[in-house]
Protein backbone atom coordinates (compact mmCIF):
# COMPACT_ATOMS: atom_id res chain seq x y z
CA UNK A 1 0.00 0.00 0.00
CA UNK A 2 1.15 3.51 -0.80
CA UNK A 3 1.81 5.90 2.04
CA UNK A 4 -0.87 8.56 2.23
CA UNK A 5 0.12 11.82 0.57
CA UNK A 6 0.05 15.03 2.57
CA UNK A 7 -3.13 16.85 1.65
CA UNK A 8 -2.13 19.69 -0.61
CA UNK A 9 -4.67 21.97 -2.19
CA UNK A 10 -5.55 20.92 -5.72
CA UNK A 11 -4.06 24.01 -7.38
CA UNK A 12 -0.72 23.67 -5.57
CA UNK A 13 -0.44 20.06 -6.63
CA UNK A 14 -1.14 21.00 -10.20
CA UNK A 15 1.04 24.11 -10.22
CA UNK A 16 3.95 22.59 -12.20
CA UNK A 17 1.54 21.49 -14.88
CA UNK A 18 -0.10 24.91 -15.11
CA UNK A 19 3.31 26.54 -15.32
CA UNK A 20 4.54 24.23 -18.07
CA UNK A 21 1.43 24.80 -20.17
CA UNK A 22 0.70 28.43 -19.55
CA UNK A 23 4.08 30.12 -19.29
CA UNK A 24 5.34 29.25 -22.80
CA UNK A 25 1.95 29.60 -24.44
CA UNK A 26 1.23 32.93 -22.77
CA UNK A 27 4.72 34.22 -23.58
CA UNK A 28 4.24 33.23 -27.20
CA UNK A 29 0.75 34.68 -27.51
CA UNK A 30 1.57 37.80 -25.50
CA UNK A 31 4.67 38.61 -27.47
CA UNK A 32 2.85 38.22 -30.78
CA UNK A 33 -0.01 40.48 -29.73
CA UNK A 34 1.89 43.07 -27.72
CA UNK A 35 4.82 43.33 -30.15
CA UNK A 36 2.50 43.83 -33.09
CA UNK A 37 0.43 46.43 -31.24
CA UNK A 38 3.60 48.19 -30.11
CA UNK A 39 4.94 48.38 -33.68
CA UNK A 40 1.58 49.69 -34.89
CA UNK A 41 1.67 52.33 -32.13
CA UNK A 42 5.25 53.37 -32.98
CA UNK A 43 4.20 53.82 -36.59
CA UNK A 44 1.96 56.70 -35.45
CA UNK A 45 4.64 58.44 -33.37
CA UNK A 46 7.46 60.81 -34.41
CA UNK A 47 10.09 58.26 -33.21
CA UNK A 48 13.41 58.44 -34.97
CA UNK A 49 16.49 57.11 -33.20
CA UNK A 50 14.62 56.03 -30.06
CA UNK A 51 10.93 55.33 -29.46
CA UNK A 52 9.09 58.41 -28.22
CA UNK A 53 5.48 59.17 -27.41
CA UNK A 54 3.46 61.54 -29.49
CA UNK A 55 1.07 61.37 -32.39
CA UNK A 56 1.73 62.27 -35.97
CA UNK A 57 -1.28 60.57 -37.50
CA UNK A 58 -0.53 59.03 -40.86
CA UNK A 59 2.51 61.17 -41.55
CA UNK A 60 4.95 58.24 -41.38
CA UNK A 61 2.76 56.28 -43.75
CA UNK A 62 2.55 59.11 -46.27
CA UNK A 63 6.32 59.65 -46.04
CA UNK A 64 6.99 55.95 -46.69
CA UNK A 65 4.43 55.75 -49.47
CA UNK A 66 5.84 58.87 -51.14
CA UNK A 67 9.45 57.68 -51.01
CA UNK A 68 11.01 56.40 -54.22
CA UNK A 69 12.48 53.51 -52.29
CA UNK A 70 9.06 52.20 -51.25
CA UNK A 71 7.43 52.87 -54.62
CA UNK A 72 10.11 50.84 -56.38
CA UNK A 73 9.92 48.16 -53.69
CA UNK A 74 6.15 47.94 -54.06
CA UNK A 75 6.26 47.77 -57.87
CA UNK A 76 8.98 45.13 -57.61
CA UNK A 77 6.88 43.15 -55.16
CA UNK A 78 3.93 43.15 -57.57
CA UNK A 79 6.15 42.00 -60.43
CA UNK A 80 8.27 39.56 -58.43
CA UNK A 81 5.28 38.22 -56.47
CA UNK A 82 3.10 37.51 -59.49
CA UNK A 83 5.89 36.21 -61.75
CA UNK A 84 7.38 34.03 -59.03
CA UNK A 85 4.05 32.59 -57.85
CA UNK A 86 2.77 31.78 -61.34
CA UNK A 87 6.07 30.37 -62.62
CA UNK A 88 6.96 28.37 -59.52
CA UNK A 89 3.47 26.88 -59.29
CA UNK A 90 3.66 26.00 -63.01
CA UNK A 91 7.13 24.50 -62.61
CA UNK A 92 6.01 22.57 -59.55
CA UNK A 93 2.95 21.24 -61.36
CA UNK A 94 4.98 20.17 -64.39
CA UNK A 95 7.54 18.44 -62.17
CA UNK A 96 4.77 16.70 -60.24
CA UNK A 97 3.04 15.49 -63.41
CA UNK A 98 6.36 14.22 -64.81
CA UNK A 99 7.16 12.40 -61.58
CA UNK A 100 3.67 10.94 -61.52
CA UNK A 101 4.32 8.95 -64.73
CA UNK A 102 5.65 5.93 -62.81
CA UNK A 103 9.23 6.61 -63.78
CA UNK A 104 12.32 4.95 -62.44
CA UNK A 105 14.36 6.83 -59.88
CA UNK A 106 11.40 8.89 -58.70
CA UNK A 107 12.76 9.14 -55.18
CA UNK A 108 16.15 10.42 -56.30
CA UNK A 109 14.59 12.96 -58.65
CA UNK A 110 12.21 14.18 -55.96
CA UNK A 111 15.15 14.68 -53.62
CA UNK A 112 17.02 16.65 -56.29
CA UNK A 113 14.08 18.99 -56.89
CA UNK A 114 13.54 19.54 -53.17
CA UNK A 115 17.07 19.97 -51.86
CA UNK A 116 17.34 23.75 -52.46
CA UNK A 117 14.59 24.19 -49.85
CA UNK A 118 16.81 22.73 -47.15
CA UNK A 119 19.55 25.28 -47.78
CA UNK A 120 19.64 28.82 -46.47
CA UNK A 121 18.57 31.67 -48.77
CA UNK A 122 21.87 33.31 -47.93
CA UNK A 123 23.71 30.37 -49.45
CA UNK A 124 21.52 30.03 -52.54
CA UNK A 125 21.49 33.80 -53.07
CA UNK A 126 25.29 33.89 -52.94
CA UNK A 127 25.63 31.01 -55.39
CA UNK A 128 23.16 32.52 -57.84
CA UNK A 129 24.93 35.87 -57.64
CA UNK A 130 28.05 34.12 -58.94
CA UNK A 131 26.25 32.22 -61.69
CA UNK A 132 24.44 35.32 -62.91
CA UNK A 133 27.40 37.68 -62.60
CA UNK A 134 28.34 38.50 -66.23
CA UNK A 135 32.06 38.64 -65.42
CA UNK A 136 32.10 35.34 -63.52
CA UNK A 137 29.22 33.09 -64.40
CA UNK A 138 27.19 31.86 -67.31
CA UNK A 139 27.96 34.81 -69.63
CA UNK A 140 31.71 34.50 -68.99
CA UNK A 141 31.60 30.76 -69.63
CA UNK A 142 29.83 31.20 -72.97
CA UNK A 143 32.29 33.95 -73.95
CA UNK A 144 35.23 31.70 -73.10
CA UNK A 145 33.73 29.01 -75.28
CA UNK A 146 33.90 31.39 -78.22
CA UNK A 147 30.44 32.96 -78.51
CA UNK A 148 31.54 36.47 -77.56
CA UNK A 149 28.37 38.32 -78.52
CA UNK A 150 26.33 36.31 -75.98
CA UNK A 151 24.73 38.55 -73.37
CA UNK A 152 23.23 37.48 -70.06
CA UNK A 153 23.82 40.45 -67.79
CA UNK A 154 20.44 40.74 -66.05
CA UNK A 155 22.11 40.97 -62.65
CA UNK A 156 23.56 44.40 -63.49
CA UNK A 157 20.72 45.53 -65.77
CA UNK A 158 18.33 47.85 -63.92
CA UNK A 159 15.27 46.63 -65.77
CA UNK A 160 16.08 42.94 -65.72
CA UNK A 161 17.75 42.49 -62.31
CA UNK A 162 14.44 41.69 -60.58
CA UNK A 163 14.14 38.66 -62.89
CA UNK A 164 17.34 37.20 -61.48
CA UNK A 165 15.56 37.08 -58.13
CA UNK A 166 12.60 35.39 -59.80
CA UNK A 167 14.94 32.75 -61.30
CA UNK A 168 16.70 32.02 -58.00
CA UNK A 169 13.41 31.96 -56.07
CA UNK A 170 11.86 29.51 -58.55
CA UNK A 171 14.87 27.23 -58.32
CA UNK A 172 14.72 27.46 -54.54
CA UNK A 173 11.07 26.78 -53.93
CA UNK A 174 9.23 25.18 -56.84
CA UNK A 175 10.14 21.83 -55.26
CA UNK A 176 7.75 22.75 -52.48
CA UNK A 177 4.91 23.27 -54.96
CA UNK A 178 5.90 19.94 -56.54
CA UNK A 179 5.62 18.12 -53.21
CA UNK A 180 2.10 19.45 -52.60
CA UNK A 181 0.92 18.82 -56.16
CA UNK A 182 2.36 15.31 -56.12
CA UNK A 183 0.44 14.53 -52.95
CA UNK A 184 -2.69 15.84 -54.70
CA UNK A 185 -2.10 13.82 -57.85
CA UNK A 186 -1.65 10.67 -55.80
CA UNK A 187 -4.90 11.19 -53.95
CA UNK A 188 -7.09 11.30 -57.08
CA UNK A 189 -9.54 8.42 -57.00
CA UNK A 190 -8.01 5.59 -59.08
CA UNK A 191 -11.46 4.15 -59.87
CA UNK A 192 -12.58 7.31 -61.65
CA UNK A 193 -9.43 7.26 -63.79
CA UNK A 194 -9.92 3.60 -64.59
CA UNK A 195 -13.53 4.25 -65.58
CA UNK A 196 -12.43 7.07 -67.88
CA UNK A 197 -9.80 4.79 -69.44
CA UNK A 198 -12.42 2.16 -70.12
CA UNK A 199 -14.54 4.84 -71.79
CA UNK A 200 -11.59 5.41 -74.12
CA UNK A 201 -10.20 8.67 -72.72
CA UNK A 202 -6.51 9.31 -73.43
CA UNK A 203 -4.02 10.53 -70.80
CA UNK A 204 -4.25 14.18 -71.94
CA UNK A 205 -8.02 14.14 -71.65
CA UNK A 206 -7.87 12.44 -68.26
CA UNK A 207 -5.50 15.10 -66.96
CA UNK A 208 -7.54 17.96 -68.37
CA UNK A 209 -10.95 16.73 -67.36
CA UNK A 210 -10.41 14.74 -64.17
CA UNK A 211 -7.03 15.17 -62.51
CA UNK A 212 -6.20 18.86 -62.92
CA UNK A 213 -9.66 20.15 -61.83
CA UNK A 214 -9.29 18.20 -58.59
CA UNK A 215 -6.05 20.06 -57.84
CA UNK A 216 -7.74 23.46 -57.37
CA UNK A 217 -7.68 23.49 -53.57
CA UNK A 218 -3.97 22.58 -53.56
CA UNK A 219 -3.23 25.22 -56.18
CA UNK A 220 -4.82 27.90 -54.01
CA UNK A 221 -2.83 26.74 -50.97
CA UNK A 222 0.41 26.76 -53.00
CA UNK A 223 -0.29 30.25 -54.35
CA UNK A 224 -1.10 31.70 -50.92
CA UNK A 225 1.99 30.21 -49.25
CA UNK A 226 4.29 31.29 -52.08
CA UNK A 227 2.78 34.79 -52.01
CA UNK A 228 3.37 34.95 -48.29
CA UNK A 229 6.97 33.96 -48.92
CA UNK A 230 7.33 36.55 -51.70
CA UNK A 231 6.05 39.37 -49.48
CA UNK A 232 8.57 38.66 -46.74
CA UNK A 233 11.53 37.90 -49.04
CA UNK A 234 14.65 39.37 -47.49
CA UNK A 235 17.65 37.01 -47.27
CA UNK A 236 17.58 35.97 -50.92
CA UNK A 237 17.71 39.55 -52.20
CA UNK A 238 20.20 40.60 -49.55
CA UNK A 239 22.60 37.88 -50.73
CA UNK A 240 21.85 38.02 -54.46
CA UNK A 241 21.68 41.74 -55.33
CA UNK A 242 21.42 43.59 -52.00
CA UNK A 243 18.65 45.61 -53.61
CA UNK A 244 20.89 46.76 -56.45
CA UNK A 245 21.93 47.82 -58.98
CA UNK A 246 21.07 51.13 -57.31
CA UNK A 247 17.70 50.34 -55.76
CA UNK A 248 16.40 48.40 -58.77
CA UNK A 249 15.65 45.19 -56.83
CA UNK A 250 14.41 46.81 -53.64
CA UNK A 251 11.64 44.91 -51.85
CA UNK A 252 9.46 45.98 -48.87
CA UNK A 253 11.32 43.78 -46.37
CA UNK A 254 14.60 45.50 -47.30
CA UNK A 255 13.02 48.94 -47.02
CA UNK A 256 11.81 48.13 -43.48
CA UNK A 257 15.29 46.98 -42.46
CA UNK A 258 16.93 50.01 -44.04
CA UNK A 259 14.58 52.46 -42.32
CA UNK A 260 14.79 50.80 -38.91
CA UNK A 261 18.44 49.88 -38.60
CA UNK A 262 20.42 51.83 -41.16
CA UNK A 263 18.66 55.19 -41.16
CA UNK A 264 17.26 54.93 -37.62
CA UNK A 265 13.85 56.20 -38.64
CA UNK A 266 11.87 53.99 -36.26
CA UNK A 267 8.46 55.56 -36.91
CA UNK A 268 8.79 55.21 -40.65
CA UNK A 269 10.29 51.75 -40.40
CA UNK A 270 7.34 50.66 -38.25
CA UNK A 271 4.93 52.20 -40.75
CA UNK A 272 6.61 50.27 -43.56
CA UNK A 273 6.36 47.06 -41.49
CA UNK A 274 2.64 47.68 -40.93
CA UNK A 275 2.21 48.27 -44.66
CA UNK A 276 3.85 44.87 -45.21
CA UNK A 277 1.38 43.34 -42.78
CA UNK A 278 -1.51 44.96 -44.68
CA UNK A 279 -0.25 43.55 -47.99
CA UNK A 280 -0.06 40.14 -46.33
CA UNK A 281 -3.58 40.46 -44.92
CA UNK A 282 -4.85 41.33 -48.40
CA UNK A 283 -3.67 37.85 -49.39
CA UNK A 284 -4.47 35.90 -46.23
CA UNK A 285 -7.95 37.21 -45.35
CA UNK A 286 -9.60 36.12 -48.61
CA UNK A 287 -7.83 32.79 -48.21
CA UNK A 288 -9.09 32.40 -44.63
CA UNK A 289 -12.63 33.24 -45.80
CA UNK A 290 -12.34 30.69 -48.60
CA UNK A 291 -11.10 28.01 -46.20
CA UNK A 292 -13.93 28.79 -43.81
CA UNK A 293 -16.53 28.54 -46.58
CA UNK A 294 -15.00 25.28 -47.75
CA UNK A 295 -15.09 23.76 -44.26
CA UNK A 296 -18.71 24.76 -43.82
CA UNK A 297 -19.61 23.24 -47.15
CA UNK A 298 -17.79 20.06 -46.15
CA UNK A 299 -19.65 20.02 -42.83
CA UNK A 300 -23.05 20.26 -44.53
CA UNK A 301 -22.27 17.83 -47.33
CA UNK B 1 2.54 -3.36 -68.50
CA UNK B 2 1.87 -0.71 -71.09
CA UNK B 3 3.42 2.13 -69.09
CA UNK B 4 6.76 0.39 -68.66
CA UNK B 5 7.51 0.04 -72.36
CA UNK B 6 9.80 2.61 -74.00
CA UNK B 7 7.44 4.56 -76.22
CA UNK B 8 8.58 7.90 -77.70
CA UNK B 9 6.51 9.79 -75.14
CA UNK B 10 8.19 7.97 -72.26
CA UNK B 11 11.62 8.73 -73.68
CA UNK B 12 10.56 12.37 -73.83
CA UNK B 13 9.47 12.27 -70.19
CA UNK B 14 12.81 10.80 -69.10
CA UNK B 15 14.65 13.38 -71.18
CA UNK B 16 12.68 16.22 -69.59
CA UNK B 17 13.17 15.11 -65.97
CA UNK B 18 16.88 14.45 -66.56
CA UNK B 19 17.42 17.90 -68.05
CA UNK B 20 15.59 19.61 -65.20
CA UNK B 21 17.48 17.52 -62.65
CA UNK B 22 20.78 18.59 -64.20
CA UNK B 23 19.69 22.24 -64.07
CA UNK B 24 18.66 21.82 -60.43
CA UNK B 25 21.98 20.24 -59.48
CA UNK B 26 24.14 22.63 -61.50
CA UNK B 27 24.43 25.37 -58.85
CA UNK B 28 25.51 22.81 -56.25
CA UNK B 29 27.99 21.25 -58.68
CA UNK B 30 29.42 24.67 -59.53
CA UNK B 31 30.07 25.52 -55.87
CA UNK B 32 31.55 22.11 -55.10
CA UNK B 33 33.90 22.35 -58.09
CA UNK B 34 34.85 25.93 -57.27
CA UNK B 35 35.62 25.02 -53.71
CA UNK B 36 38.39 22.84 -55.17
CA UNK B 37 39.83 25.42 -57.58
CA UNK B 38 42.43 28.04 -56.71
CA UNK B 39 41.52 31.70 -56.84
CA UNK B 40 43.87 32.27 -59.79
CA UNK B 41 42.22 29.49 -61.73
CA UNK B 42 38.78 31.03 -61.20
CA UNK B 43 40.04 34.53 -62.01
CA UNK B 44 41.50 33.34 -65.34
CA UNK B 45 38.32 31.61 -66.46
CA UNK B 46 34.81 31.73 -65.03
CA UNK B 47 33.05 30.37 -61.95
CA UNK B 48 32.03 27.41 -64.06
CA UNK B 49 34.84 24.98 -64.73
CA UNK B 50 36.67 21.82 -63.80
CA UNK B 51 39.43 22.01 -61.14
CA UNK B 52 42.94 21.53 -62.58
CA UNK B 53 44.19 20.07 -59.34
CA UNK B 54 42.21 19.66 -56.18
CA UNK B 55 42.80 22.72 -54.00
CA UNK B 56 41.82 21.25 -50.65
CA UNK B 57 43.57 24.21 -49.02
CA UNK B 58 40.39 26.23 -49.70
CA UNK B 59 38.58 24.21 -47.05
CA UNK B 60 41.31 24.75 -44.48
CA UNK B 61 41.29 28.48 -45.23
CA UNK B 62 37.49 28.65 -45.13
CA UNK B 63 37.28 26.69 -41.89
CA UNK B 64 39.90 28.49 -39.86
CA UNK B 65 42.00 30.88 -41.93
CA UNK B 66 40.34 33.72 -43.80
CA UNK B 67 39.61 37.11 -42.29
CA UNK B 68 36.30 38.85 -41.67
CA UNK B 69 37.01 42.41 -40.52
CA UNK B 70 40.11 42.15 -38.29
CA UNK B 71 39.61 38.60 -37.01
CA UNK B 72 41.13 35.79 -39.03
CA UNK B 73 39.52 32.66 -37.62
CA UNK B 74 37.64 31.49 -40.69
CA UNK B 75 34.08 30.26 -40.51
CA UNK B 76 34.63 28.03 -37.48
CA UNK B 77 33.54 30.42 -34.71
CA UNK B 78 30.36 31.30 -36.63
CA UNK B 79 29.54 27.65 -37.23
CA UNK B 80 29.93 27.14 -33.50
CA UNK B 81 27.63 30.13 -32.84
CA UNK B 82 24.99 28.69 -35.15
CA UNK B 83 25.23 25.31 -33.45
CA UNK B 84 25.01 26.91 -29.99
CA UNK B 85 21.84 28.74 -31.04
CA UNK B 86 20.22 26.06 -33.18
CA UNK B 87 20.61 22.99 -30.96
CA UNK B 88 19.19 24.39 -27.69
CA UNK B 89 16.49 26.41 -29.45
CA UNK B 90 15.41 23.31 -31.39
CA UNK B 91 15.26 21.20 -28.23
CA UNK B 92 13.43 23.80 -26.12
CA UNK B 93 10.89 24.74 -28.76
CA UNK B 94 10.17 21.10 -29.61
CA UNK B 95 9.76 20.03 -25.99
CA UNK B 96 7.57 23.01 -25.05
CA UNK B 97 5.57 22.60 -28.25
CA UNK B 98 4.99 18.92 -27.49
CA UNK B 99 3.69 19.72 -23.99
CA UNK B 100 1.54 22.61 -25.23
CA UNK B 101 0.21 20.56 -28.15
CA UNK B 102 -0.61 17.71 -25.77
CA UNK B 103 -2.36 20.03 -23.30
CA UNK B 104 -4.39 21.72 -26.03
CA UNK B 105 -5.44 18.59 -27.88
CA UNK B 106 -6.00 16.04 -25.10
CA UNK B 107 -6.32 17.86 -21.81
CA UNK B 108 -8.40 20.92 -22.71
CA UNK B 109 -8.39 23.93 -20.44
CA UNK B 110 -10.20 27.23 -20.27
CA UNK B 111 -9.32 29.53 -23.16
CA UNK B 112 -7.34 26.88 -25.01
CA UNK B 113 -8.75 27.56 -28.46
CA UNK B 114 -8.08 31.29 -28.06
CA UNK B 115 -4.50 30.83 -26.96
CA UNK B 116 -3.92 28.27 -29.67
CA UNK B 117 -5.36 30.60 -32.31
CA UNK B 118 -3.11 33.46 -31.25
CA UNK B 119 0.01 31.28 -31.06
CA UNK B 120 -0.54 29.97 -34.59
CA UNK B 121 -0.90 33.58 -35.78
CA UNK B 122 2.88 33.59 -35.41
CA UNK B 123 3.09 31.52 -38.60
CA UNK B 124 1.72 34.40 -40.64
CA UNK B 125 2.80 37.65 -38.99
CA UNK B 126 5.83 39.09 -40.78
CA UNK B 127 9.06 39.05 -38.76
CA UNK B 128 9.40 42.76 -39.48
CA UNK B 129 6.54 43.53 -37.07
CA UNK B 130 8.61 42.13 -34.21
CA UNK B 131 12.08 43.45 -34.96
CA UNK B 132 11.91 46.68 -32.98
CA UNK B 133 10.17 45.23 -29.90
CA UNK B 134 12.65 42.36 -29.76
CA UNK B 135 15.52 44.86 -29.93
CA UNK B 136 14.15 46.70 -26.91
CA UNK B 137 13.29 43.57 -24.93
CA UNK B 138 16.69 42.00 -25.57
CA UNK B 139 18.43 45.21 -24.54
CA UNK B 140 16.37 45.53 -21.37
CA UNK B 141 17.09 41.98 -20.25
CA UNK B 142 20.76 42.29 -21.25
CA UNK B 143 20.69 39.68 -24.01
CA UNK B 144 21.29 41.89 -27.03
CA UNK B 145 24.27 40.68 -29.08
CA UNK B 146 24.34 37.33 -27.27
CA UNK B 147 23.67 33.81 -28.46
CA UNK B 148 21.31 33.34 -25.51
CA UNK B 149 19.17 36.15 -26.93
CA UNK B 150 18.84 34.32 -30.24
CA UNK B 151 18.01 31.07 -28.43
CA UNK B 152 15.23 32.89 -26.55
CA UNK B 153 13.78 34.39 -29.74
CA UNK B 154 13.85 31.14 -31.68
CA UNK B 155 12.37 29.19 -28.78
CA UNK B 156 9.40 31.52 -28.36
CA UNK B 157 8.83 32.02 -32.08
CA UNK B 158 9.30 28.33 -32.75
CA UNK B 159 6.35 27.52 -30.47
CA UNK B 160 3.98 28.58 -33.24
CA UNK B 161 5.24 25.79 -35.46
CA UNK B 162 5.94 23.13 -32.87
CA UNK B 163 2.62 23.54 -31.06
CA UNK B 164 0.75 23.33 -34.36
CA UNK B 165 2.64 20.23 -35.54
CA UNK B 166 2.25 18.38 -32.24
CA UNK B 167 -1.35 19.41 -31.66
CA UNK B 168 -2.36 18.17 -35.13
CA UNK B 169 -0.66 14.88 -34.40
CA UNK B 170 -2.05 14.42 -30.89
CA UNK B 171 -5.70 15.05 -31.78
CA UNK B 172 -5.63 11.68 -33.51
CA UNK B 173 -4.69 9.85 -30.29
CA UNK B 174 -7.80 8.16 -28.84
CA UNK B 175 -9.14 10.03 -25.82
CA UNK B 176 -10.11 6.74 -24.18
CA UNK B 177 -6.43 6.08 -23.62
CA UNK B 178 -6.11 9.27 -21.61
CA UNK B 179 -9.37 8.70 -19.75
CA UNK B 180 -8.32 5.21 -18.71
CA UNK B 181 -4.97 6.48 -17.46
CA UNK B 182 -6.69 9.21 -15.46
CA UNK B 183 -8.99 6.72 -13.82
CA UNK B 184 -5.88 4.82 -12.80
CA UNK B 185 -4.70 8.00 -11.09
CA UNK B 186 -2.10 9.19 -13.57
CA UNK B 187 -1.57 12.95 -13.67
CA UNK B 188 -0.75 15.37 -16.44
CA UNK B 189 2.98 14.69 -16.56
CA UNK B 190 2.81 10.95 -15.94
CA UNK B 191 0.44 10.57 -18.90
CA UNK B 192 2.73 12.71 -21.00
CA UNK B 193 5.87 10.70 -20.17
CA UNK B 194 4.29 7.25 -20.15
CA UNK B 195 1.72 7.42 -22.93
CA UNK B 196 2.12 10.46 -25.15
CA UNK B 197 5.89 10.67 -25.52
CA UNK B 198 6.38 7.02 -26.52
CA UNK B 199 3.78 7.57 -29.25
CA UNK B 200 5.36 10.81 -30.45
CA UNK B 201 8.41 9.54 -32.34
CA UNK B 202 7.31 10.44 -35.87
CA UNK B 203 6.04 13.93 -35.05
CA UNK B 204 9.06 14.78 -32.91
CA UNK B 205 11.39 13.87 -35.80
CA UNK B 206 9.38 16.08 -38.15
CA UNK B 207 9.40 18.94 -35.65
CA UNK B 208 13.11 18.67 -34.86
CA UNK B 209 14.11 18.60 -38.54
CA UNK B 210 11.82 21.51 -39.32
CA UNK B 211 13.05 23.63 -36.43
CA UNK B 212 16.70 22.79 -37.01
CA UNK B 213 16.69 23.79 -40.68
CA UNK B 214 14.57 26.87 -39.95
CA UNK B 215 16.81 28.16 -37.18
CA UNK B 216 20.09 27.25 -38.84
CA UNK B 217 19.06 29.04 -42.04
CA UNK B 218 17.61 32.10 -40.33
CA UNK B 219 19.31 35.36 -41.23
CA UNK B 220 17.25 38.44 -40.34
CA UNK B 221 17.34 38.04 -36.55
CA UNK B 222 20.99 37.02 -36.64
CA UNK B 223 22.02 40.11 -38.54
CA UNK B 224 19.75 42.42 -36.54
CA UNK B 225 20.51 41.36 -32.99
CA UNK B 226 24.15 40.27 -33.17
CA UNK B 227 27.35 41.78 -34.53
CA UNK B 228 30.92 40.64 -35.14
CA UNK B 229 31.98 37.60 -33.18
CA UNK B 230 28.46 36.79 -31.99
CA UNK B 231 26.92 36.33 -35.44
CA UNK B 232 25.51 33.06 -36.73
CA UNK B 233 27.03 31.62 -39.88
CA UNK B 234 24.39 32.99 -42.28
CA UNK B 235 25.17 36.55 -41.20
CA UNK B 236 28.91 35.87 -41.29
CA UNK B 237 28.68 34.63 -44.89
CA UNK B 238 27.22 37.96 -45.98
CA UNK B 239 29.92 39.82 -44.05
CA UNK B 240 32.51 37.57 -45.70
CA UNK B 241 31.35 38.27 -49.24
CA UNK B 242 31.47 42.00 -48.48
CA UNK B 243 34.96 41.62 -46.94
CA UNK B 244 36.50 39.80 -49.90
CA UNK B 245 34.82 41.96 -52.54
CA UNK B 246 38.04 43.87 -53.33
CA UNK B 247 40.29 40.80 -53.50
CA UNK B 248 38.07 38.01 -54.87
CA UNK B 249 38.62 34.67 -53.16
CA UNK B 250 35.89 32.65 -54.76
CA UNK B 251 37.56 29.32 -54.07
CA UNK B 252 37.65 29.95 -50.34
CA UNK B 253 34.19 31.51 -50.38
CA UNK B 254 32.77 28.47 -52.15
CA UNK B 255 34.28 26.21 -49.52
CA UNK B 256 32.75 28.40 -46.81
CA UNK B 257 29.35 28.22 -48.51
CA UNK B 258 29.56 24.42 -48.63
CA UNK B 259 30.55 24.16 -44.97
CA UNK B 260 27.74 26.50 -43.91
CA UNK B 261 25.17 24.53 -45.88
CA UNK B 262 26.42 21.11 -44.80
CA UNK B 263 24.44 20.63 -41.54
CA UNK B 264 21.04 21.23 -43.13
CA UNK B 265 21.97 19.34 -46.29
CA UNK B 266 22.96 16.33 -44.18
CA UNK B 267 19.74 16.53 -42.19
CA UNK B 268 17.83 16.69 -45.46
CA UNK B 269 19.65 13.67 -46.87
CA UNK B 270 19.10 11.66 -43.68
CA UNK B 271 15.54 12.70 -42.97
CA UNK B 272 14.22 13.84 -46.34
CA UNK B 273 10.94 11.98 -45.86
CA UNK B 274 10.28 13.75 -42.58
CA UNK B 275 11.40 17.07 -44.04
CA UNK B 276 8.73 16.77 -46.72
CA UNK B 277 6.17 15.73 -44.12
CA UNK B 278 6.99 18.86 -42.15
CA UNK B 279 6.59 21.02 -45.24
CA UNK B 280 3.23 19.59 -46.13
CA UNK B 281 2.03 19.58 -42.52
CA UNK B 282 2.86 23.26 -42.27
CA UNK B 283 1.10 23.92 -45.55
CA UNK B 284 -2.11 21.97 -45.47
CA UNK B 285 -3.26 22.01 -41.86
Amino acid sequence: MRPARPALPEWVRRLPEYLMIWVPLLLSAAHLVSFSLWTIWISFTPSTLIPVTGWVGLRNYSAVAASRNWQIAFDNLLLFGSAFVVLSAATGLILAILLDQRIRGENVLRSIFLYPLAVSFVVTGTVWSWLLNPGLGIQKLVHDLGWTSFRFDWLIDRDMAIWTIVIAAIWQSSGFAMALFLAGLRSVDADIIKAAQIDGAGPVRIYRRIILPSLWPITITVVVIQLQFAISTFDLVRALTNGGPGIATQLPALVVYDLMFQRSLLGRGAAAAVLMLLILLAVLLPYAAWRYAQRRRAAYA
Amino acid sequence: MRERSFTPSRILIYLAVSLIAVAWLAPLAVVVLNSLRTNEEIAQGSMIGWPQHLAWANYAAAWSGFCVAETCAGIRPYMLNSALVTIPATIFSTLLGAIAGYAISLWRFRGDTWIYGIVTLGLFLPQQMRLLPWTIVLRDIGLINTLAGLVLIHTIQGLSFTTLFCRNYYVAIPHELIRAARIDGAGFFRIFWRIILPLSGPILIVTVIWQFTHIWNEFLYGVTFTTGQQQPVTAALIALSAAVADIPQHGVQSAAVIIAALPTLLIYLLGGKYFVRGLTAGAVK
